[in-house]
């Protein structure tokens, strides 16, 4: 093992050699570097394009040239001595300032649409793939091929204008007309009827339930203001809370399972009694704390799990816990929702929250939760964009690799067993079916830092992607070479990675040592 | 590998058991080719075939109407005459039959905005095929070689596919079109930037490629192959490629729909097709601040590139299942369920 991961670690370096000469050939050979100059009339013209030669070393040729900017990017391979030199933008700024930079503003941009289209993706292919040929998995199947197909810049046009300028102008006024109210119903009631199972009894009841529950869930939040003072309030969260607790206890341990669900419910009350009783210290919160408070949140559902599980204690500690985490996220949301007036109503903000452009809105100076919503608003429709064009991949290869493993004779075996189909389909097909997208999650990760070019573009956001098309606009070889740099290696170290982590999930796959 | 008749049924007898009663054997009665297996699966596919004829057709509508390599086209205007504005340029197409006299409207500055389209589709469409047809070529190429030599054909030509793996795609193509602004006309343009888009994305095919040869190459009949005397050659083109011809073709496929997307995105950013000519993202790009006033000049271009996709996958999602081996078992799944109420 350990020779296999220095040879291919040897063999990546070589890799890295070659491909960064390529690149950098390309790079000086993609553009003049001086054609801005070249056009302009400032009368110390012949200074100025002396001056970038000499920045760039113009004079000499780009072969050799490589070999200037590879002595200096050899020097951050010696270890905290802080002398890395990885050249100068054509502005004048270190090369590893700006990408430490935007790779900070990318990472925040990226995290989220990953995780999120890795959740939602592979929980709707588990979830077709147990529907085959139903409604909803021709429904699915069709939405995922369409926003496979969907430009992105396209989509991100899209949603700027429909997501953030309609969506404003509605939340200047925020009035919901009968309608719209009557269209969203029906809307909902033809989901819900897609995610009941065959008979058509059960798809006209689904049908019924969905359409009348958010009507009268939009007439209610159309007559309350929701939408200019949003919250969700103790009663809101307890009901919520309940539903969540029977949901994860349905997932993890199966309703039979009378401790898990106990220990759950605990769960729901104490997060009850920690609404009251943090909410004064949330006033000043920080993510530091945030973070401990959910730690804590995790060690208590483990706790309530041990005490109460008798025979099986890790599925009520699993419970218990992921139960307390949902809380715990109700409540911080019903903070943020609950800071939402202060923030529309913010000088800098000026009532149109949603933004089209950039990662933050200059000169906004708040608290944790206006920070955060600003953070959110500005982050909520690139996410979308990314998000929607990302789902497809993983419910069609989540899907595919359900179909598959149901299949399996250890399936039919299980259920001859006579084990319930929740511990088949968790326990036994669920985890397998996701090892061939650790694959695919590894390498996706490998490609996020570099990812988003068109996105970043659009949105105007200072990323990576952003950092990279603008220094190949000037042809300005160095900041090209820090975004290669950090994208070729991410990409070969998680390569290795995705076939370390296959072999060790799938004993029957060795690598060759 | 995979006979899909059974082995108990008497040839003669296919015809008559095709009846309501007996669903089952009818599609796997003796005598089809493997090639007749797939087309005739492909045609059930009715998303397929719908996909097919309405590719077709935009394929027909981007080449005839605006013409092709100096033909002259049906359509009364071109992409670059500058016609008077005509009611704001508002489009005027009415049905599939009333077309008026700009269907799609008119750009900012009086252009034909159904021609723009059409000739950026035929743009888009020129750099796909030819992207397909290049990725497809060198992938199976370095494919094969390095899954059926293995040994150091196999290392060089993995270690290669790893280089330009990691090379940004946006690089390579604002690298051509500086290279075709100093040395070639903008004619050349499409053609060499297909051309160069097709020589970075090969590589996930030759990866599929080879791992589809490691595995064919152990079995029994190339074993008999080599046994009989047959050369590499014969081997490699007529054993392991026809096996291996179901990953090509569904892969290239899936290929061309990522790379019309990628066309059209790196025009959107100026990387790609360049001003004079159009393509679908290019116009996009020129025409989004305009999407309050003239919101016509975003959706078409729009649609037809998500059109030509949304087909190309679904053909790719009709040849997968017509290729795929296992498909017997889901169809034996479903027949079963058809089954039912005529045993009751």
């Amino acid at each position: 093992m350990v020779t296999y991961i220095v040879r291919r670690l040897v063999t990546a370096v070589l890799i890295l050699f070659g491909a960064s000469f390529v690149v950098y050939q390309l790079t000086a050979l993609s553009g003049d570097p001086l054609e801005d100059l070249r056009a302009s009339n400032a009368p110390n013209r012949e200074q100025l394009i002396q001056a970038r030669t000499e920045l760039l070393d113009l004079n000499t040729p780009a072969p050799l040239r490589y070999f200037g900017w590879l002595a200096g990017a050899a020097k951050c391979l010696v270890p905290f001595a802080a002398t890395c030199d990885l050249g100068t933008s054509i502005q004048g700024e270190a090369v590893t300032t700006a990408l430490a930079r935007a790779m900070g503003n990318t990472i925040t941009l990226v995290t989220t649409a990953t995780v999120l289209a890795i959740i939602i993706g592979v929980s709707l292919g588990i979830i077709t793939a147990l529907r085959q040929y139903s409604g909803l998995d021709y429904g699915v199947t069709f939405l995922s091929f369409l926003f496979f197909s969907l430009p992105i810049f396209w989509l991100a046009v899209l949603l700027k204008e429909f997501g953030a300028i309609g969506f404003n102008n509605f939340l200047a006024d925020p009035d919901i007309p009968p309608t719209t109210i009557v269209v969203v119903a029906i809307a909902s009631g033809l989901i819900w009827s897609l995610f009941a199972s065959r008979s058509w009894k059960r798809k006209g009841i689904a049908f019924l339930l969905g359409a009348v529950a958010a009507a009268a869930l939009l007439f209610l939040l159309d007559l309350a203001d929701w939408f200019t003072s949003p919250g969700l309030g103790p009663i809101v969260i307890l009901v919520t809370g309940v539903g969540i607790a029977f949901g994860v206890v349905l997932l993890t341990a199966g309703l039979r399972n009378r401790k898990a669900l106990y220990a759950s419910l605990i769960m729901v009350a104490l997060g009850l009694v920690a609404y009251y009783v943090v909410n004064p210290i949330l006033n000043g919160a920080t993510v530091w704390m945030i973070i401990i408070l959910a730690v804590i949140t995790i060690l208590v559902g483990m706790g309530v799990g041990f005490l109460l599980g008798g025979y099986d204690r890790g599925q009520s500690m699993r419970a218990a816990a992921l139960t307390g985490v949902f809380m715990g996220l109700l409540i911080v949301i019903d903070r943020f929702m609950v800071t939402w007036p202060a923030y529309v109503g913010n000088s800098r903000v000026r009532g149109r929250p949603i933004a089209t452009v950039g990662a933050e809105t200059p000169g906004l100076d708040g608290t944790f939760w206006i920070n955060g919503l600003d953070t959110f608003t500005h982050l909520l429709l690139p996410t979308l964009a990314l998000l929607l064009a990302s789902l497809a991949s993983y419910s069609r290869y989540s899907r595919a690799s359900m179909l598959e493993i149901m299949n399996m004779d250890y399936i039919r075996t299980a259920r001859a067993k006579g084990l319930s189909e929740r511990t088949v389909v968790m326990r036994h097909a669920f985890r397998n079916a996701l090892i061939p997208l650790a694959t695919l999650v590894a390498f996706d990760i490998g490609a996020l830092i570099g990812g988003a070019i068109i996105t970043e573009q659009v949105f105007a956001f200072a990323g990576m992607g952003q950092l990279f098309v603008q220094a190949l606009r000037r042809t300005d070889p160095d900041p090209i070479m820090g975004f290669f740099l950090v994208a070729g290696i991410l990409a070969l170290v998680f390569n290795l990675v995705a076939d370390i982590v296959y072999s060790f999930l799938d004993p029957r796959v060795r690598v060759k040592a | 590998m995979t006979i899909q008749n059974s082995p108990d049924l008497p040839e003669g007898e296919a015809a008559t058991v095709t009846g309501p009663t007996h669903p089952v054997p009818e599609t796997e009665a003796k005598g089809l080719s493997q090639g007749q297996i797939v087309r005739r699966k492909f045609f059930d596919n009715t998303a397929a075939i719908v996909s097919l004829v309405i590719f077709a057709i935009i394929f027909v509508l981007a080449f005839t109407s605006v013409g092709f390599a100096g033909i002259p086209g049906w359509w009364k205007y071109n992409h670059t005459e500058f016609v008077p504005l005509l009611d704001g340029g508002v489009p005027t197409i009415t049905g599939p039959f009333s077309w008026g006299e700009h269907p799609f409207g008119q750009d900012s500055i009086g252009r034909d905005y159904f021609a723009m389209t059409m000739r950026g589709t035929q743009n888009s469409l020129i750099i796909m095929f030819i992207i397909g047809a290049l990725a497809g070529l060198v992938g199976v190429v370095v494919g094969a070689c390095s899954g059926y030599f293995r040994g150091w054909p196999e290392a060089v030509l993995m270690r290669f596919t790893d280089v330009i793996i990691i090379i940004p795609v946006v690089l390579a193509a604002a690298t051509l079109g500086e290279a075709v602004n100093r040395f070639v006309g903008a004619g050349a343009q499409i053609w060499l930037l297909g051309l160069f888009l097709g020589l970075v994305l090969w590589t996930g095919l030759a990866r599929l490629v080879r791992g589809e040869f490691l595995s064919l190459r152990e079995r029994e009949f190339v074993d008999a192959a080599k046994i009989a005397g047959a050369s590499n050659t014969r081997i490699i083109f007529k054993h392991i490629l026809p096996n291996a011809v179901g990953v090509i073709i569904v892969n290239t496929t899936l290929l061309m729909s990522s790379a019309i997307l990628l066309e059209t995105a790196l025009s959107y950013i100026g990387f790609g097709v360049k001003a004079p000519d159009v393509s679908l993202g290019l116009i996009i790009s020129q025409n989004q601040e305009a999407f309050q006033t003239r919101p016509w000049l975003f959706w078409f271009p729009g649609l037809f590139i998500v059109l030509i996709c949304l087909c190309i996958n679904f053909i790719g999602d009709g040849l997968r299942d017509a290729f795929d081996p296992r498909q017997k078992k889901f169809n034996a799944g479903r027949v079963k369920d058809a089954r039912k109420p005529a045993a009751a």
